[in-house]
């Protein structure tokens, strides 16, 4: 024989590429989950059952701030890969993998901070099918973000434990869709949430 | 050096898609601070906004090309938006049919 | 008895809880029937423990099926599955059949609650826990057969999707041993399974126990789409691949896009069960109709999901058993793919009485008699094949025929349906509960049984008992219009579904005959696990171990029965439809069991714990949620987190075949299919057949 079993394990660029694809195929699922909690909160806004209001509840300065910490992180996080792509040097990428995280978990702050908030303003999920709504949509992409960074720390402990084999790089690749997939959402959610809130 | 220019341009790439993101997000935050429109036109151009933002971090971020490369890719997110359409606009229709009836 | 046992450890958990308990405190015969179906759990969980124990097969049971990535393995889990939970439902079905035929003017054997429960188990179950293994698991077992490939694109996704769908079926059983189940339908309506009406454990065992059955199905959906789109065999385009495959790739993205909705119905409810959310409560802005249609936004593609795979059977079945080339190939594919994307359009057929305008009931009404016109091309299409074919009449062939007739009956009624104003006034009465039946025993048991009789030899190497198949077809067709023929009579006189008790006795003799028409079904049952015992005793006569039993037109015939781990010792090349069938019998082909010029490594995944470990600690989770043991609840959830992550350090997962070790195996099979006798198709049912087709 000529090859041993973790030489071969190794999946090659196809296998990457069905691997890619299938996580591609999930995140879609995702996106509809949250299409449909869109469409719900849509047709919840006016259910405050005179209760606070969106106009009242919503501040834009934390949500502008918010939607910074997110953009950039996305960029940072392109950079990380460009880094991983190129085979920089391993401690440019460890930079750029941390300064994503530390973005991410200061987004998580500022809305953990915003929610309370809301609940010292008397605006808790239970007061009203409004603000259930609301408390259903915004928070989910919170704990995506949780699950973002908590998979970005295993990440970076496997890049220092294992090093860049090609399992390795394929999830981070893929932590890469997540983590942009997740700015999207975040748009849809500060232009219909937040934004529209402010309009109405 | 190829290698050199592909990582070039994959930078630049991001750096576009950064600057276009905050000029959108800067927009569409501004349409509503500084309102000039009626309601229903400002609320109009920041979901315009942001649909063109989205398109944009798919291009600047998730690599989502006219390529042969990601045509599957391409093909699911068309598919997906498709079902995202019938299934939120359904029951936008469906739900505020039943509001108003039950005013 | 009606205070919490030990509350910090066991939550809301009361002595009264048990069935045994509540059955010594009021020995009533529904709590007697409540404790002897939690006694033959008990027991028969006991009993299989025993059985192991003592031939000492736990081992074997672990490291050869339970953490098996193999999947075939897999698939034939899911199937095992299944036939137990059919086993569960089928005699709720019974029982509830029973207890309509004599409770006119009297309440009968049952309470109200018992009956609640029995319809929304069996619902349930059918849907989730019967009907989603039972599909999940052909499609694993045949598909990367017959696109040439060595497995799936997710070996180990694949485990985790089954121990998941495991886990929910797990909870079902555990609602028969503690607490209660839902009493709200399979469909779980609120505001009645909100906590203000439904204060009990049973809308939890309900929501968590579909919650891990739904997550299941999407992640079987994402790996069955993808190893379609990614491992076909070389030169095998989309257009070439068979039919089962069609089927199988629009389900999967039924599955994908479908299950979502599912999961935020079920998560919403959850929230307001849980953290007194109003999302769909009757006060403070609530919405209940919106569960409605996240619900059914789920609930008709679900339809398709378990109608498309059966479809698929049939094509193959058809074709193969009337010797003839699939008619029609190109419309069948497109009359799929038009199913599924059009099964997204209807869902508000489901609630045409809710109050929404004359003009929107329309438009769904109208979309959803189109989805006839596809359908109606299938069915011609088989026909066709039919035609001028030289049909031979095995089991799954009956199967197909009394599907054909069946089911357009059924989609007559569907039509009718359609149409708002005949809706309204058979909405919620027997007549729909006929109708669907009459879709879903056909479309979906039916086909699903066709798959089992006609791919048994390929899984493990010898064909079913011919005798018994027939006897086990006669009991499930009479059966089936003996039972719910009479409902749709009962129906359109306006007997409402899921009554407890009859007050007019002119509804008597037609659900008497119901009654004895669930009798007839319960023995089809039998029959199937008789002929299962018959087929293994006489496994040796039965014998097709070289592989083509049917004279069949596909891939998966061309190897051995069973296949070895890795299916194709050389991944073949493929240059059309039917490419096995046509190197046996047209001319200037390649020979069909033409030697390889050489063998290679084969790597292959290896065995991993890590997708039982995951399935099973998300059930304790839930069952730790379901009871209020937050402690439970957090722990399960934190060993199943830990149990991925676990795997994601792995390294050295795959272990690697020897190319002399393939070679050696493969001759091994050539050398008894030098031997083998070849056989006419008439001969096909009897012992003669050693699974080599006559040329």
């Amino acid at each position: 024989m000529s090859k041993t079993a973790t030489e071969i394990e190794q999946p090659d660029a196809e296998q990457d590429d069905t691997a890619l694809f299938g996580f591609w195929i999930f995140l879609m699922s995702d996106a509809v989950i949250f299409a449909l909690l869109f469409a719900t909160y849509g047709t919840m806004t006016q259910a405050t059952a005179g209760g606070p209001t969106a106009a009242a509840e919503f501040k834009l300065v934390p949500t502008f701030i918010e939607t910074l910490l997110l953009l950039t992180s996305s960029a940072t996080f392109g950079r990380a890969s460009v880094a991983m792509k190129y085979d920089e040097p391993r401690r440019v990428l460890f930079f750029w993998l941390f300064v994503t995280l530390g973005l991410g978990l200061v987004f998580l702050g500022f809305e953990a901070k915003d929610f309370a908030d809301m609940f010292a303003d008397g605006a808790y999920p239970s007061r009203s099918g409004f603000l259930s709504a609301f408390f259903a949509l915004v928070p989910l992409h919170g704990l995506h973000v949780v699950a973002g960074c908590f998979w970005l720390i295993v990440m970076i402990v496997q890049v220092r434990v294992i090093g860049l084999d090609r399992r390795v790089k394929l999830n981070l690749l893929r932590l890469g869709l997540f983590w942009h997939f997740l700015d999207v959402v975040w748009i849809a959610i500060f232009s219909v949430v937040y934004l529209g809130g402010h309009i109405a | 050096m190829k290698n050199g220019t592909e990582r070039r341009t994959e930078l630049r790439t991001y750096a576009v898609g950064y600057l276009l993101a905050l000029a959108l997000t800067g927009a569409a935050f501004a349409a509503v601070v500084w309102p000039s429109f009626a309601a229903g036109t400002t609320l109009a151009i920041v979901l315009g906004l942001a649909l063109v933002q989205a398109v944009v971090h798919f291009r600047c971020f998730l690599h989502i090309t006219m390529q042969r490369a990601s045509r599957h890719d391409l093909q699911l997110i068309l598919f997906s938006t498709l079902i995202i359409v019938m299934m939120v606009g359904g029951t936008m229709v469906l739900l505020m049919n039943l509001r108003t009836r039950m005013m | 008895m009606n205070t919490p046992v030990w509350p910090l450890l066991l939550g809301r958990f009361e002595w009264r809880d048990l069935p045994f308990v509540r059955a010594i405190l009021d020995p009533s015969a529904s709590n007697l029937v409540g404790a002897f179906a939690g006694g033959l759990v008990v027991v028969g969980a006991i009993v299989v423990a025993l059985v192991l124990t003592r031939y000492g097969k736990w081992r074997y049971l672990w490291s050869e099926w339970l953490t098996s990535l193999d999947h075939k393995k897999i698939g034939i889990l899911y199937i095992a599955l299944a036939f137990v939970m059919l086993s569960r439902a089928l005699v709720e079905a019974v029982l509830m059949r029973g207890q309509q035929a004599v409770a006119i003017n009297t309440p009968g054997f049952l309470t109200p609650d018992h009956f609640g429960e029995l319809f929304s188990t069996h619902g349930s179950i059918m849907i989730f826990f019967m009907a989603m293994p039972f599909l999940t698991g052909l499609i694993n077992f045949v598909m990367p057969l017959q696109i040439g490939a060595r497995d799936m694109a997710f070996p180990w996704a694949n485990s985790v999707a089954l121990w998941l769908t495991a886990g929910g079926a797990g909870l079902m059983m555990a609602s028969l041993i503690v607490g209660q189940f839902s009493t709200g339908g399979w469909t779980g309506y609120p505001p009645f399974t909100e906590v203000a009406f439904s204060p009990d454990v049973g809308p939890d065992y309900w929501i968590w126990a579909v919650s891990l059955g739904s997550i299941g199905s999407t992640m079987a959906g994402i790996n069955i789409a993808c190893t379609l789109y990614k491992q076909r065999a070389p030169g095998m385009a989309f257009m070439a691949m068979p039919l089962f495959c069609w089927t199988s790739l629009c389900t999967a993205i039924l599955m994908i896009f479908a299950m979502p909705p599912l999961t935020v119905a079920t998560a919403l409810l959850a929230l307001d069960r849980y953290l007194g959310f109003h999302m769909f409560t009757n006060d403070l802005g609530g919405n209940m109709m919106n569960y409605a249609n996240l619900f059914w936004l789920f609930g008709h593609p679900e339809v398709y999901i378990l109608i498309l795979p059966a479809f698929g059977v049939y094509s193959e079945v058809v074709s193969t058993f009337s010797t003839k080339e699939l008619y029609g190939y190109t419309s069948l594919v497109l009359a799929t793919m038009v199913i599924a994307v059009l099964s997204f359009t209807v869902w508000v057929h489901h609630f045409f009485t809710m109050g929404q305008s004359a003009n929107l009931n329309a438009v769904f009404g109208i979309a959803t008699m189109t989805i006839g016109v596809p359908t109606g091309v299938k069915i011609y299409d088989w026909i066709w094949t039919m035609f001028r074919g030289e049909v031979r009449f095995t089991v799954p062939m009956l199967y197909a025929l009394a599907f054909m007739m069946t089911f357009v009956l059924g989609g007559f009624t569907g039509i009718l349906l359609a149409m708002p104003p005949l809706d309204y006034l058979v909405h919620n009465t027997l007549f729909l509960v006929a109708h669907f039946h009459n879709m879903l025993i056909p479309g979906l048991l039916y086909g699903m049984l066709a798959g089992y009789h006609y791919w048994f030899p390929k899984a493990f190497g010898f064909r079913l008992d011919e005798k018994w198949g027939r006897i086990a077809f006669t009991c499930w067709v009479v059966g089936f219009y003996l039972a719910f023929m009479p409902l749709y009579v009962l129906g359109a006189s306006g007997m409402a579904r899921r009554t407890h008790e009859i007050f007019d006795p002119s509804f008597r003799p037609w659900l008497y005959v119901a009654m004895a028409g669930a009798g007839v079904l319960f023995c089809a049952l039998g029959s199937l696990f008789v002929q299962l015992v018959v087929s293994i005793r006489n496994r040796d006569a039965l014998r097709v171990f070289a592989g083509d039993p049917w004279d069949g037109r596909t891939l998966e015939w061309s190897i051995a029965s069973p296949p070895p781990e890795y299916n194709f010792a050389v991944v073949p090349n493929v240059d059309g439809r039917d490419i096995f069938y046509r190197r046996k019998h047209a001319e200037h082909q390649a020979p069909p069991y033409a030697e390889p010029y050489a063998y290679e490594d084969i790597v292959m995944p290896r065995n991993s714990a890590s997708g039982v470990a995951i399935g099973v600690f998300a059930a304790v989770s839930a069952f730790g949620l379901i009871w209020h043991m937050w402690w439970l609840g957090v722990a399960g959830a934190v060993v199943g987190i830990a149990a991925l992550v676990t795997r994601s350090f792995g390294r050295d997962q795959h272990r690697i075949l020897l190319a002399a070790d393939v070679a050696r195996e493969d001759r091994r099979w050539r050398a008894a299919l030098a031997e083998a006798r070849s056989i006419s198709r008439h001969t096909e049912m009897t012992t003669a057949n050693q699974g080599l087709a006559e040329r």
